[in-house]
């Protein structure tokens, strides 16, 4: 780990005391206003959220894999949607132009999306490709210096309140599949890119998706993502890679916090003239989510730590992405079932959160495109 | 003008404090222990002056064990520029720090110390003045409101009853009140940049000063047990019960 213990214990608190002292107070306002409320956005940037993993030199933190998922454990115990808000800038809407961009680019929007000036978005999902990634349709027609871009994005993450989009596209429409795929950085505003009403979500209000719509939305050459054509989609996979183990850290936090929200309300809930934590089919509830809990924590440390390292962790990202992501639905529904009526009732975080988490085996992959690259993965190695 | 903040480590304000069984004092061991809350306000305080152009440097000082640096650290990453340790293990008393401080004050030269009206472990409410004693200095605790001009302080304290407003020469003794300001969260980035800042480490010996506790602690005991609550029956019960039972109005 690049930082000393003292150092990352001091952040690590931190984050936990804003949680605690800002965060989790202001959730129910947040629900019903479907908004974070902009002075607690300017705390976030204040406190340098926006840029965990952007390298120090561009402004960020340039935390490592088993750092950042150490603040993910601290920052996912609030509602989800807070980490929402910073969670492209630091994943997918920054380590595209991390990891594959130029260096004009990187001086050009690493600084803003550090700052949380600019808010990134990643565009890759459309009306006909969801898991099908790779089967990208939005055209981008090469047209002199630059490219003309037409199609439809959908379920765009925090579309509406964008200063940038990662946008991939198809450059070449004779090649099918992975190949004909360019990753570009498109600035909201940009004539021709329009953005759809947010979509009415199940969960996870507070933070919004909507339609991104290119209509003949011109960009320079130099916007694609390394200057090189045809590389987009292998960008796509690697911003996935750690991406997934920051969800999978996420997915953790929220447990602990479904946990915490359980064992505090079997504590003072009696029936049979006695705490419900005292019965023992309530007590095996509480354990078994426990140590799926432990479980989980455990395999993101152990990944993380491995591609801090240098390991390719693809199987290990989507390990821990797919246990995580489903152990935290479990937690959840136990939480709702340990609160018994109260658990169906807005006026416990549990109910909130059981919505909210449900869309964690949704996106960056479903459960059963984890399976299959842990299947690919694995099949390859022998 | 240059401003001393002395931080103390204490037991974290959320901390359940546990009394030790042999009744010698209250638990530490791997008790979650922070910046003394209201050193955190005269740290937010001496650093706002620093924005507002009127301190041009903010040194902060902490006596207690090796993690007292920690302690120096978050000081740093709210912004001061320095740090001073004296390492001391064991307990220290008002009078001792008092004599520590000012020491230091001798050496460092500051117009202006800011400390915490107390710290939330021994509820003393002694340094800020015996600091002033010791040095001669004019003082104004408890301060909700501080504004530095024309080479004084005006200091508007809360006291029993109401405000006072007072007007201090420089150099001067502040301790301040829980209302003066809200601290600010140390931002990440600052964290991690306190990290380089330096912090000079010496003993108590090195100034001259002896920290053998005065006093001895006798028992150290929990408070007793909440008695259950009762339902009375109507306002009138409730406000004759409060006047002969509670004894509050
Ligand atoms: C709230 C929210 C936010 C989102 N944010 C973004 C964003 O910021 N950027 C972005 O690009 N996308 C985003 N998405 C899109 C998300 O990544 C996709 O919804 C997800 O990848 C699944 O695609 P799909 O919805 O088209 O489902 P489909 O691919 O149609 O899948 C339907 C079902 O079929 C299963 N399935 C599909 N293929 C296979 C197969 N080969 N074998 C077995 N089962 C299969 C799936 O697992 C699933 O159960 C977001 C989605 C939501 C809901």
């Amino acid at each position: 780990m690049a930082l000393d213990t003292e150092t990352l214990t001091h952040l690590i608190d931190t984050v936990r005391r804003f949680v605690d002292e800002r965060l989790i107070p202001i959730e129910p306002r947040v629900e019903e206003e479907n908004a974070i409320p902009p002075e607690i956005v300017r705390e976030m940037r204040d406190l340098g959220l926006f840029g965990l993993s952007i390298p120090e030199a561009h402004g960020g933190l340039g935390l490592s894999m088993a750092e950042e998922v150490e603040i993910a454990f601290a920052l996912g115990r609030a509602s989800p949607c807070f980490r929402s808000l910073i969670g492209t800038n630091n994943g997918i809407g920054s380590q595209g132009i991390i990891i594959d961009g130029t260096s004009e680019q990187k001086t050009e929007w690493l600084p803003r999306l550090a700052s949380g000036e600019v808010i990134g978005s990643f565009a890759l999902t459309e009306p006909d490709v969801g898991s099908d990634a790779a089967a990208v349709a939005l055209s981008a027609r090469p047209e002199g210096d630059s490219y003309v871009l037409n199609g439809t994005k959908r379920y765009i993450t925090n579309a509406p309140i964008a200063g940038l989009f990662t946008v991939m596209a198809r450059t070449d429409p004779s090649v099918r599949g992975a190949k004909g795929v360019s990753a570009f950085l498109v600035p909201a505003g940009t004539p021709g890119l329009t953005v759809g009403k947010p979509d009415r979500k199940m969960g996870q209000r507070g933070t919004l998706t909507a339609d991104v719509m290119f209509d003949d939305c011109r960009v320079p050459a130099s916007a694609v993502i390394g200057g090189v054509a045809g590389r987009g989609f292998a960008t796509a996979m690697k911003v996935l890679d750690r991406g997934r183990l920051h969800i999978a850290a996420i997915c953790c936090a929220a447990a602990s916090r479904l946990l915490d929200e359980s064992l505090a309300y079997a504590r003072e809930r009696k029936q049979f003239g006695q705490p419900i934590a005292e019965f023992q089919l309530i007590q095996a509830m509480l354990a078994e989510s426990r140590t799926e809990l432990y479980a989980g924590t455990s395999m993101v440390r152990d990944a993380a730590r491995k591609r801090d390292a240098g390991q390719a962790v693809t199987l290990e990202s989507s390990c821990c992405k797919l246990f995580c992501s489903e152990m935290v639905g479990r937690v959840a529904d136990r939480a709702v079932q340990i609160h018994g009526g109260a658990g169906y009732m807005a006026d416990y975080p549990v109910e909130r959160f059981y919505r909210d988490v449900r869309l964690f085996r949704l996106y960056e992959g479903t459960s059963q495109i984890q399976q299959l690259i842990i299947a690919r993965e694995m099949l390859k190695e022998t | 003008m240059k401003v001393l903040v002395p931080v103390k480590r204490v037991v974290d304000y959320n901390v359940k404090i546990r009394v030790k069984a042999d009744g010698s004092g209250v638990e530490t061991a791997n008790v979650k222990m922070s910046m003394n809350p209201f050193d955190e306000i005269a740290v937010e305080q001496a650093v706002r002056l620093k924005e507002a152009g009127a301190a041009e440097e903010v040194v902060a000082v902490s006596i207690g064990p090796q993690q007292a640096q920690e302690t120096i650290r978050t000081a740093l990453a709210m912004g001061a520029d320095r740090g001073i340790h004296i390492k001391h293990d064991g307990e220290v008393e008002p009078l001792a720090v008092a004599k520590l401080l000012k020491a230091v004050v001798e050496k460092e030269g500051p117009e202006l110390v800011l400390t915490g009206k107390q710290a939330i472990d021994d509820d003393c409410n002694q340094t800020g003045q015996m600091l002033a004693a010791l040095l001669g200095w004019a003082q104004g605790t408890f301060a909700s409101k501080l504004e530095i001009a024309d080479g004084g302080a005006k200091v508007t304290r809360e006291v029993d009853g109401g405000l006072e407003t007072i007007q201090l020469k420089l150099p001067a003794i502040v301790s301040v009140d829980l209302r003066l300001n809200e601290p600010r969260y140390a931002s990440l980035p600052n964290i991690m940049k306190a990290k380089k800042k330096p912090i000079d480490a010496h003993e108590p010996a090195d100034f001259g000063v002896d920290p053998t506790p005065r006093l001895k602690t006798v028992k150290v005991s929990e408070p007793p047990p909440r008695q259950g609550g009762i339902k009375v029956e109507s306002v009138d019960e409730l406000v004759e019960k409060l006047k002969t039972e509670a004894k509050v109005i």
